[in-house]
């Protein structure tokens, strides 16, 4: 189960973000490697609470900086 | 203090006719269509289901990324694709100004329809929460088309966007002329886009009945002047050109495409959608460019009409007559080229203003194609048909909006 979390975040973060699947790995931070402003992480965010079907708090998505950070914020609470 | 001389050293166009200024202009002088039936939605239960729709655009291929894409609505891709060419044929690289010296003034009639349509779907399917990107607003508000341009070619000087209907573009290159003439800046990227293509955008038109419903002969839709023209036809596309002071111009040894000597604004102060009797406003907005250039009415060659195949055609062809005397039937020649590429709303004034650069920079006038039965009280030399090799020295550009709104842009030819 954790795996494929991890799996589909990084394939919605690719694709949210333009990135190349080689360059996106749990330690790669949202806004430092991937240029993601400000926007593009409420869109990322948007479309993981859709994925996921899980409600991202605005104050909790401050916390996510990195990919990482998001794979495990989902797993807690899809366990 | 002379005022300074503004040269036009790039033009842009994304039309219904082509991407690019080079395939525009050649199906332009061969007198070609770029109308065809509405392919972007389905309008089969709308009364008019043909547009001039840009064919074939892939934004990736103009220096969007397609995250970017997803960020902009299709008139703001249109416009960077513009900006690029006319950034790329003006030659501004290692010589550009300070960035505080270059401004961009860019309009659109209507902004992002498209977006405002397929959110408010989403919105109702999905709720507020997932049905609105955060780039929605970003994404359709216009003066975003001059604010990503700015971005891209680090333009820090004036960045706004004119919004008058029909006479957006026009007004963007002669407002966008005088911000050099005044000094507040050395080089302009200026005119108009616009995407309307969409059910709001055609349907709206078609309830105040101003569209063509020649379905099934679209590329005979557009028909300016003549007794059996039913209304304009929609088209979409973007068309900038960038604007620089002549001396700068040319001692940097850039090509100059033409001169803009003139320029006039002004309006009606009549009606919501018809031009005043007469066409008063538009005679007085002639008047005023002519001044402006310091010009006799005898000076123009040709005069590129705002003439959209409605009933209005009658009165501008009233006007030109009043301002120009004898002159109108005695070397003045008029067309319509919204006649090949249709109506672009916020773009139409600056890609009728680039092709009269391109006349006169290539001594070519383009035609009015389909006026195959003239109206009797448009009597004016049209070019019918087909393109005329001619060498003139000045042009008229003329752009009338809803709202009462008009703009005249006078040309001279470099050299």
């Amino acid at each position: 189960m954790s795996d494929s979390i991890k799996e589909k975040v990084i394939e919605i973060v690719v694709d949210q973000l333009d990135a190349k699947p080689e360059d996106v790995d749990e330690s790669k931070s949202f806004t430092e490697d991937l240029q993601a402003d400000s926007l593009a992480i409420v869109e990322l965010v948007l479309a993981l609470e859709e994925k996921f079907e899980v409600k991202i708090p605005d104050d909790e998505v401050d916390k996510i900086k990195t990919v990482g950070d998001a794979i495990k914020y989902i797993q807690d609470r899809t366990k | 203090m002379a005022r300074r001389r503004i040269a036009i050293t790039g033009i842009g166009l994304v039309t219904p006719l082509g991407i690019g200024t080079d395939v525009t202009w050649a199906k332009v002088r061969a007198g070609e269509s770029g109308i065809g039936a509405i392919t972007r939605f389905d309008a089969s239960e709308f009364t008019t289901r043909i547009a001039g729709e840009v064919r074939d655009f892939d934004g990736t291929q103009w220096g969007m990324q397609k995250r970017e894409l997803r960020q902009m609505d299709v008139f703001i891709h249109y416009g960077l694709a513009a900006a690029k060419m006319a950034m790329e044929q003006s030659g501004l690289g290692e010589d550009r100004p300070d960035p505080e010296r270059i401004g961009v003034y860019v309009g659109a009639g209507m902004g992002g329809l498209s977006g405002i349509e397929n959110t408010w779907e989403t919105l109702r399917a999905k709720g507020p929460r997932h049905g609105i990107s955060p780039f929605f607003t970003p994404s359709v508000i216009i003066n975003l088309a001059p604010g990503q341009i700015s971005i891209r070619y680090d333009c820090r000087g004036p960045n706004m966007s004119m919004v008058s209907a029909c006479s957006t573009g026009a007004h963007s290159i002669g407002e966008a002329a005088r911000v050099i003439e005044r000094g507040d800046a050395d080089v302009m990227i200026a005119g108009g886009t616009e995407s309307t293509v969409t059910p709001l955008g055609i349907g709206g038109f078609c309830s105040a009945r101003a569209l063509s419903q020649r379905n099934d002969e679209p590329t005979k839709a557009s028909r300016p002047f003549t007794q059996s023209r039913d209304g304009f036809v929609l088209s979409e596309g973007a068309a900038l050109v960038v604007l620089e002071a002549l001396d700068r111009a040319v001692a940097r040894g850039a090509t100059v495409i033409a001169e803009v000597v003139g320029y006039a604004a002004n309006a009606d102060a009549h009606h919501i959608t018809m031009p005043a009797p007469g066409g008063e406003g538009a005679q007085r907005c002639m008047t005023l460019a002519l001044r402006d250039a310091g010009l006799a009415p005898e000076a123009i060659g040709y005069i590129n009409a705002h003439a959209t195949s409605t009933a209005a055609d009658t009165i501008e062809t009233a006007a030109i007559r009043s301002v120009f005397g004898s002159h109108a039937y005695d070397g003045l020649a008029v067309s319509s080229t919204k006649s090949m590429h249709g109506h672009l709303l916020g773009a139409a004034g600056s890609l009728e203003a680039a092709l009269c650069a391109m006349a006169l920079h290539e001594g070519v006038l383009p035609p009015t194609i389909n006026l195959d039965d003239p109206d009797p009280e448009c009597d004016l030399d049209y070019v019918p048909h087909t393109a005329r090799q001619v060498q003139v020295e000045h042009a008229m550009s003329n752009s009338f909006g809803f709202g009462g709104t008009n703009a005249a842009i006078v040309l001279k030819r470099y050299g």
